[in-house]
């Protein structure tokens, strides 16, 4: 870790006109990510903008959507009243995430930004094209027991760790950007950018932007919904797979589906192609079963994660279930 | 409390912990809050590879931060010389190798440069600016791998690494050989939750040090043999240790550099190692392959083993896990050999564990009870109690005490065992499938010498020893134990260990401390007592009843799991442990330790993994994060039982120790568990969800 200056932006134009001037810098809110890779030696920001003083720790909800503020903390949004029964997956997904301590600090925003766990990114003495361009990837062919299936390129492997971002992007939620010049609303599923040749490239966000916000629309298959995450231990612990899954019923009939698969992929892995599979057919085994084979079409598993493959249908299978059952 | 205190009202009753004050309000001062005026702080640089040499180390950028004191690397560090370790002096090193010596790297995170300077912040971000260059040489890491030099060890602490009793390969063509399998176990990592730290501090000849130990008469002999100081010279401060399990027993290369740091700049200095560090630099528990074949009669009578261990060790080591060896006298069986290889790699240096040679050995030993019983459709308990045996195998001497059968049933009856179908696959609740398995538990009683003084001052007691409380509870038995002797109440008594110049205790690894320590204490309190005087010192050690019997505490775990077998998940919902420990001090502070022991036994079972990329030696898993160990919510019910059976033939309290028997059946009784909820064996740990698929 080197020493580093810390700013601290009281008004949103202040923060993105800090950002500018610092070449280098980097915002922080909770900081569970930023400092964690300052520690690792894998980002070395000279100047760090505190934005904890911004005015986006509010959540707002009307009938037709919630409005997450960016600098909410992840507990804030699992336990919100509104969150909890109109968004029942996310919440979940929410409090999937870290240990408790860590929700206390970590935010919307940062969470949407977390870098992966793979162990050679996060070691700047192994080779990894996502934290240095061009070196290679020692994780193709070292240990990527935790690494992605789905989404991941030649140059990359490496698996988004977010839970929250899973649900988000089954939901349908928009983020909503700042910038000096103005802000600008980006569909969650357009927000990341799978790896291809330029791994390092992780979302559309521009230089000197700020996440504000997340809004997310209201429906039935929102609220018939739930996460499952599949992991090494109980708590405190990253996906080895985990599956959002919401679902809109017209008597036994699913009219609409949501899934989204963590763990598994490069990005949080939204799967419309399973959606379709499920809408119009009676909820029930044979449909979910084609899901989650529809789930993993184009999944590329490797030596120590081919596991993923199997254990990501059978969690399909599982959320989908527990949807009909706790419906 | 009144002075009509009676003995008995004190030793064996559940005294809340006399430092737990202290240490819930943050008062308790570990080695690295320890105030040093003037202090520069030092931070160590480790290898980035496995196997090869430093070419160069430019360190040109890191000393010219503003700060920077100075910087050893192996071009300008002193020469040391390290000592081989010799247990008759109490002297043993952790490893044999010492850093900073030549350019030579035999493994990942081996420390190749140490940086001082006069923050911990300037040192930490000088440190990363020391660039090593390496010539790489491809590293020896896979226990098979054909180029690893391989040898039998002989030895164990006195023990045969290469043993057998009977003719072990007729009797298993004989009776038939009925098991024949191998069980895994990966590196595993001690994980206490104070890292490492080391204060030391020169004054004239003499040298002070501020670590967390479990041995400070060890550390003291090391530094004084390395430095070339006589031991008095040297001054070893430990008062509180955020847990050990083994990795701070023998003496670690790091004190030796602060100490080294601390005379170059004339000052005090303090060398904190980072987490990551802790992992590669202080040890761990080797990885190991055993096979075993065993041999029973048709009605559970075992007729002959086999345990054949293979064990990772280092070129940075000297120490091998042994796990046969408690095959050789753990059950009644006319045929036993155990043979161990050890393979030597690029890891760092193995060393104790937590039941070293019990955890892995017991895991494989006791499944493998389990398939013979499932083969045999003979209940697992019924089996081992058809094989116990009252004197001991190996040596042929009675047990002192052993209650293995008493543990097996009280146990069986508290988990209404009669209730367990016999097959596999029979119970289940909802998603999930439950079992119910069942191990023994075994750990040696083992008792040192060791020495105790107590001064009166007023209406107040000093009792001194140079022993260790590792979180374990040795300040509140002690005190228990001297009030007791002393007939005050305990209000009255302080007990102060933690220090080099107290009167020598053994090092507190072998679960022997409570064992040693406690006859000195009661022993030099009843002379003070006896004497009416102000101050008695007392030596308290084994005698020849140790030629007369074998000293042997015994178990039984039981595990209930819930595996929901389409996602790969296991929860361990019950579990209880049955021990025979002789009589138990303080019941809370022993369920306490017995807790910790299951719960780093199911961390074995389920979860932990040192993973070393088998290409380059790197280890992956150097964080709390990317090590498991279990979060509370992986923990269900647990429940503690003893069967108390004071064992005064071993002393005068009757007490065994409790700090490692905790552990050793945990695995094993989790992976039956498993076999009996979902019908298939796991041999190979930890059992991860995709083993369950």
């Amino acid at each position: 870790m080197q020493a580093f200056e810390l700013l601290t932006a009281r008004k949103t134009d202040d923060a993105l006109a800090l950002i500018a001037q610092y070449e280098g810098a980097a915002f922080i809110a909770g900081g569970t990510t930023v400092v964690d890779l300052m520690k690792c030696g894998v980002t070395l920001p000279p100047v760090l903008i505190d934005i904890n003083g911004l005015p986006f720790g509010e959540i707002d909800a009307n009938e037709e959507r919630i409005r997450i503020g960016a600098l909410v903390r992840n507990s804030d949004v699992a336990y919100d009243r509104n969150v909890v029964h109109r968004l029942p997956m996310l919440s979940k997904a929410f409090l999937s995430g870290a240990s408790g301590q860590l929700r206390n600090m970590a935010t919307v925003g940062g969470n949407l930004l977390q870098r992966t766990r793979c162990p050679y990114f996060r070691d700047p003495a192994s080779r990894c094209n996502k934290r240095e361009p061009g070196t290679g990837c020692d994780a193709f062919e070292g240990i990527h027991r935790g690494h992605a299936i789905l989404g991941t390129s030649n140059h990359c492997i490496a698996t988004h760790p977010s839970d929250a971002a899973v649900a988000l992007i089954a939901l349908d939620a928009v983020v909503e950007l700042a910038a000096p010049g103005g802000t600008r609303r980006v569909p969650i599923e357009e927000f990341y950018i799978v790896p291809g040749a330029t791994p390092s490239i992780e979302n559309v966000l521009l230089k000197g932007e700020l996440i504000t916000a997340v809004e997310i629309p209201l429906g039935a298959a929102q609220r018939n919904a739930t996460y499952l995450k599949v992991r090494d231990r109980a708590s405190y612990e990253f996906a080895l797979v985990a599956v959002a899954a919401g679902l809109e019923f017209d008597g036994g009939t699913i009219t609409q589906a949501r899934l989204a698969l963590g763990g598994v992929g490069a990005i949080p892995w939204r799967v419309r192609g399973a959606e379709q599979v499920l809408a119009g057919k009676k909820a029930g085994p044979q449909a979910f079963k084609e899901a989650a084979e529809a789930a993993l079409e184009g999944a590329i598993p490797r030596r120590d994660n081919a596991f993923k493959v199997e254990l990501a249908k059978r969690a399909v299978v599982r959320a989908l279930e527990t949807v009909v059952r706790e419906r | 409390m009144t002075a009509t205190v009676t003995r008995e009202s004190i030793v064996g009753t559940p005294v809340d912990r006399v430092d737990g004050g202290l240490k819930v309000t943050g008062q308790a001062q570990y080695a690295a809050d320890t105030p040093v005026e003037h202090a520069a702080f030092a931070v160590l640089v480790s290898s980035t590879i496995a196997r090869g040499r430093i070419l160069a180390i430019e360190t040109e950028a890191a000393v010219a931060i503003p700060g920077v004191l100075k910087i050893f690397t192996h071009e300008n560090a002193p020469r040391f010389k390290q000592p081989d370790p010799d247990w008759m002096n109490a002297l043993v090193p952790s490893q044999t190798f010492m850093p900073l010596q030549s350019p030579e790297i035999i493994h990942y995170g081996q420390q190749v440069a140490v940086v001082v300077a006069e923050t911990f912040e300037t040192a930490r971000a000088a440190a990363a600016l020391v660039e090593v260059a390496y010539e790489v040489k491809p590293p020896l890491l896979l226990l098979h791998d054909p180029a690893a030099p391989r040898f039998q060890p002989d030895v164990f602490f006195g023990e045969p690494m290469q043993d057998a009793r009977g003719d072990v390969d007729a009797a298993l063509a004989d009776a038939g050989g009925r098991i024949d399998a191998t069980y895994t176990t990966p590196i595993e990592s001690h994980n206490a939750m104070e890292p490492h730290a080391t204060i030391a501090q020169w004054n004239g000849h003499r040298l002070i040090v501020h670590e967390p130990s479990q041995w400070m008469i060890g550390t003291r002999n090391y530094l004084a043999k390395v430095f070339d100081l006589a031991p008095e010279d040297v001054h070893v401060i430990s008062p509180f240790v955020g847990g050990g399990f083994g990795a701070k027993g023998f003496s670690l290369p790091h004190s030796v550099f602060a100490a080294m740091a601390a005379r170059a700049i004339g000052r005090p200095v303090k060398l904190m190692l980072s987490r990551a560090q802790v992992f590669t630099t202080t040890g761990h528990r080797a990885q190991t392959e055993q096979h075993l074949r065993i041999g029973a009669s048709d009605d559970g009578q075992l007729t002959a083993i086999d345990h054949a261990s293979t064990i990772s060790s280092s070129y940075a080591g000297w120490f091998i896990e042994p796990p046969g060896l408690t095959t050789m006298f753990l059950y009644a069986c006319p045929n036993v050999r155990i043979r161990h290889e050890a393979a030597t790699l690029n890891l760092p240096a193995p060393c104790p564990m937590r039941a070293p040679g019990e955890a892995p050995g017991m895991f494989a030993l006791e499944s493998a009870l389990d398939e013979l019983a499932a083969q045999l459709e003979i209940d697992p308990i019924d089996l081992r109690i058809r094989n116990d045996a009252q004197t001991d195998p190996k040596t042929k001497l009675p047990f002192s005490s052993r209650h293995l059968v008493e543990c097996l049933e009280a146990g069986a009856d508290w988990f209404k065992w009669d209730r367990r179908p016999k097959k596999p696959r029979q119970m289940r609740d909802g998603d999930e499938l439950v079992g119910w398995g069942v191990a023994t538990a075994t750990y040696a009683g083992l008792r040192g010498p060791a020495s105790a003084r107590v001064r009166k001052e007023d209406d107040r007691y000093i009792v001194e020893v140079a022993t260790h409380d590792l979180g374990t509870g040795m300040y509140t038995i002690m005190t228990q134990v001297a009030a007791e002797a002393l007939g005050v109440p305990i209000s009255q008594v302080e007990c102060r260990i933690g220090d080099s110049r107290f009167p020598p205790a053994p090092v507190a690894g072998g679960s022997q401390s409570t064992a040693s320590v406690m006859p000195a204490v009661q022993a030099a309190c009843l002379k003070l007592r006896e004497s009416g005087g102000e101050m008695a010192e007392a030596d308290a050690a084994p005698g020849d009843e140790q030629g007369r019997y074998s000293f042997q505490s015994f178990g039984a775990q039981f595990a209930e799991v819930r595996v929901d077998e389409a996602i790969g998940r296991v929860r361990v919902s019950r579990f209880l442990g049955v021990f025979d420990c002789g009589k138990i001090l303080n019941p809370k502070t022993a369920r306490s330790q017995m807790l910790g022991g299951i719960v780093f036994g199911i961390g074995q079972a389920l979860f932990e993994e040192a993973v070393v990329d088998p290409r380059t030696g790197r280890l992956l898993t150097d964080s709390m994060a990317e090590y498991r160990v279990p979060v509370n919510a992986d923990v269900g019910e647990l429940e503690i039982l003893f069967v108390e059976e004071p064992d005064y033939v071993l002393n005068p309290l009757g007490a065994r120790g409790v700090g490692e028997i905790g552990i050793t059946g945990v695995a094993a009784a989790i992976a039956n568990a498993i076999y009996h909820a979902i019908g298939k064996r796991l041999r190979d740990l930890p059992i991860t969800p995709e083993k369950l698929l």
